[in-house]
């Protein structure tokens, strides 16, 4: 059997068609097909979190979906909500807080942090500390990470 | 590491997965939420010919109810079962479990029935559905078949789903009046695999337990439903003297297995403190 696919999807707004080998995941497809290297491979089975993506609206392990199983789909990576400023505000708290230091997780922690903001607007600082435990840190040790997205929840709420 | 190279089928029917599974036989995977597959695929643990991607069956993702029954179909993903109100309202355990297993990002991918068939000694649903005695809905190329969660594992990994059937959905008996829900897991990082964990359900008539049901997770080489310890409350007291002959019941049930996390002694001595604290909670 052919263990090549045809693909299409969108790519931070943008059709793309590939065929690629079907073993391809879909954050290996980003970097090296699409040449989006803000989107990190850490652990490759699904521990670290470096590797998360946006796909159809909602983040997913982008080390355990092959690139195959985004045919058809909407896929957004950092670049592509960086460059829509829609992640502005969290950057800039990531920054002002000093919640980066070697910046391999921040990727992933950014859309993290972003999904969970879509789905609760006043999280508790427990509940941010839960919703990013998928999404491992070996620099900060959480805590500024904490106080930028507590701090943006506060300025969304406005 | 990267998976061996395999082909990819996304099958659009029923007929096609049969005819891939009769072809392939065991050199074919069933590719669910490919949250635990992906995985082994990654480390070469496992490297099939084919990957058999069910994610495009339709009709196979719904979550119902009719009051008496909740019915979870194979494809649901966590985070739907996670928000479904019918859950909430008919199945509260699970609704209690959902926040534990694996993480957001995983959870969007990941599906009821892959958990299930999965089987995975470790994992929170397979021992919830055995605490709740949910029937699994198994499907071959003639028709269904319907196995209780108690017959369905069998052993490390392994079910009674054969090789050319497909589990589709699962029936959960509806939390009844009176019934009352209680989870406890110890993990050292929230969502990772826990070292070991249970879900209760039971009920109290006056200070009487009854129909209690005591699933395990991390404590033997299957979901564990804890007979002994089950026999050792159903119409005892809520006491201090029943609470421990169910704790020292546990050793008869359970046979957790050694690993990073610690000696099997150091989970048995876990399993006691968190089935107090359970029981605690149940009560409260």
């Amino acid at each position: 059997m052919d263990q090549n696919v045809d693909i299409t999807m969108k790519v931070n707004g943008q059709t793309v068609s590939r065929r690629i080998p079907a073993r391809t995941n879909l954050v290996d497809f980003v970097r090296y097909d699409m040449e989006l290297t803000g989107s990190h491979v850490g652990c490759e089975h699904g521990v670290c979190g470096a590797c998360t993506i946006r796909v159809d609206g909602a983040i997913v392990r982008g080390c355990l979906m092959l690139a195959a199983q985004a045919e058809g789909a909407e896929v957004e990576t950092i670049e592509g909500l960086s460059d829509a400023g829609e992640i502005a505000d969290l950057q800039k708290a990531f920054h002002e807080r000093n919640a980066v230091q070697c910046g391999f997780c921040t990727p992933g922690m950014l859309l993290t942090a972003q999904e969970l903001l879509t789905k609760n607007s006043s999280p508790s600082r427990e509940e941010i500390r839960e919703f990013i435990s998928g999404n491992y840190c070996r620099c900060t040790g959480y805590q500024a990470i904490v106080d930028a997205i507590d701090r943006v929840a506060e300025e969304r709420r406005g | 590491m990267k998976p061996a190279p395999f082909a990819y089928v996304r099958a659009e029917t029923l007929d096609q997965v049969f005819d891939l599974l009769d072809e392939y036989g065991d050199e074919a995977k069933i590719l669910a939420g490919g949250q635990s597959l992906m995985a082994t695929l990654n480390m070469r643990l496992s490297t099939p010919e084919v990957l058999i991607d069910i994610n495009h069956l339709e009709g196979l993702s719904d979550i119902s109810s009719d009051g008496d029954v909740l019915r979870i179909g194979a494809l649901a993903r966590h985070s739907d079962v996670l928000e479904s109100e019918h859950v909430q309202k008919h199945a509260p355990l699970i609704a209690k479990t959902m926040p534990h297993v694996a993480h957001q990002a995983i959870r969007n991918r990941g599906t009821f029935g892959g958990s299930v068939a999965f089987a995975d000694p470790a994992a929170e649903l397979p021992a919830v559905t055995r605490a709740l005695g949910a029937i699994f809905v198994l499907q071959g190329r003639d028709g269904q078949r319907k196995v209780a969660a108690d017959d369905f594992f069998q052993g490390l990994f392994e079910t009674d789903l054969k090789e050319n059937e497909l589990l589709v959905g699962a029936e959960i008996p509806a939390i009844k009046d009176g019934e009352r829900t209680a989870f406890m897991e110890l993990a050292r990082r929230h969502g990772d695999y826990a070292i070991v964990g249970l879900a209760v359900q039971g009920r109290l008539e006056g200070d009487t337990f009854a129909d209690m049901r005591l699933g395990f997770f991390g404590a033997g080489d299957q979901p564990i439903l804890a007979k002994s310890a089950i026999a050792a409350l159903n119409g005892q007291p809520n006491n201090e003297g029943t609470i421990k002959n169910a704790q020292d019941a546990l050793d008869a049930d359970l046979d957790p297995m050694p690993d990073l996390n610690g000696p099997a002694e150091m989970k048995m001595h876990l399993a006691r403190v968190l089935t107090k604290r359970a029981l605690a909670e149940l009560a409260a």
